[in-house]
């Protein structure tokens, strides 16, 4: 006999009084994830203030070296995913499987799409020498400043944990992709595909300081 | 976003945001994509406003985001509170920081 409490709807795991507690749970949890990713992230972003405010100069040689049409094209591609990444909750929530793997299905497509721009991107500046800390090649980039590498430090570890998120969205999202055509996803249960949403709409929010941090401002 | 409507706990009642209210949404953070661009093109003429501008736009999109894609204004005040002290504490780091480097005096080492 199963311990858990089952009351027609939701399928309530047994630690959990009813389906309102194990919703409300979960989602706290999620937003203390949450915290976690800004705090990290954050980290990254304060160091790269205290370090622009050192040497501006040599942000700014950095950032012009970067394409700024790339970042802005996957700016629109990041937020596209985040808007098929909303509505498929609503999907999953008018008990519409279909549409709601549809959804989550381009998610994962534009992540690839980001993915393979990233890639372009980053081919080229290891093509051009442009390494992160003492492996750029300051004869070969020309460069102005001898330390140049401490910005492309900064440029790769922030879009690289970035993109690493990316990909852990990706794969997450996949995975409620499964679930959903499994059909495990209902007007009583989607708090999954809710909670990768937070994550992926982090990835988001985080690319949308990201950019004009790197590519505009420098 | 799971209200308790009617007594039982059990029935979740889902807050489901209209299609209308997301493609808004999108539209607003694209249109905001496109003026952070428009106003880099000015960044000679912007001068110093030029950062503080992109961060303006960059922070406008991540209201758009967090409020509406992440359903924050639906949400219940706790987690609003808990994703808050994250932001806070952020601010703690970073306003430490600034205060070092603001206060620094430079020294000529004698050696």
């Amino acid at each position: 006999m199963s311990t858990d409490n089952a009351h027609g709807g939701a399928h309530v795991a047994h630690h959990f009084k009813d389906a309102t507690q194990q919703y409300d749970s979960g989602k706290e949890g999620i937003w203390l994830f949450m915290v976690t990713e800004i705090l990290m992230f954050g980290g990254l972003f304060v160091g790269y203030a205290i370090y622009h405010n050192m040497y501006p100069e040599m942000f700014s040689e950095g950032a012009s070296s970067l394409d700024w049409k790339m970042g802005f094209i996957n700016t629109l591609v990041l937020i596209f995913s985040s808007f098929t990444m909303a509505i498929s909750i609503t999907f999953c929530q008018k008990n519409d499987k279909k549409k709601a793997a549809m959804a989550l299905a381009t998610t994962i497509l534009c992540g690839a799409v980001f993915m393979c721009i990233k890639y372009f991107e980053y081919s080229h500046k290891f093509h051009l020498g442009l390494l992160p800390g003492k492996y750029l090649d300051v004869a070969k980039v020309g460069a102005e400043h001898a330390n140049l590498g401490l910005y492309f430090g900064f440029y790769y570890c922030m879009t690289g944990l970035h993109g690493l998120h990316v990909l852990i969205g990706m794969g997450l999202i996949s995975w409620c992709l499964i679930k959903t055509l499994r059909g495990d996803f209902s007007d009583q249960y989607w708090l999954p595909v809710e909670g990768v949403g937070l994550f992926w709409h982090i990835v988001d929010l985080i690319w949308i300081f990201l950019f004009p941090l790197l590519y505009l401002v420098g | 976003m799971a209200q308790n409507q009617n007594n039982d706990r059990n029935h979740l009642h889902p807050h489901i945001t209209p299609m209308a209210t997301y493609l808004k949404v999108a539209g607003v953070l694209f249109a905001l994509t496109f003026l952070t661009i428009i106003a880099h093109h000015f960044n000679k003429s912007l001068g110093a406003l030029a950062a503080p501008v992109a961060f303006l736009i960059a922070m406008v999109k991540a209201f758009f985001v967090m409020a509406w894609f992440m359903h924050m204004k639906d949400d219940k005040v706790l987690n609003r509170v808990i994703f808050g002290t994250g932001f806070f504490f952020l601010f703690v780091l970073f306003i430490f920081c600034a205060m070092d480097l603001a206060t620094r005096v430079m020294e000529i080492s004698p050696l």
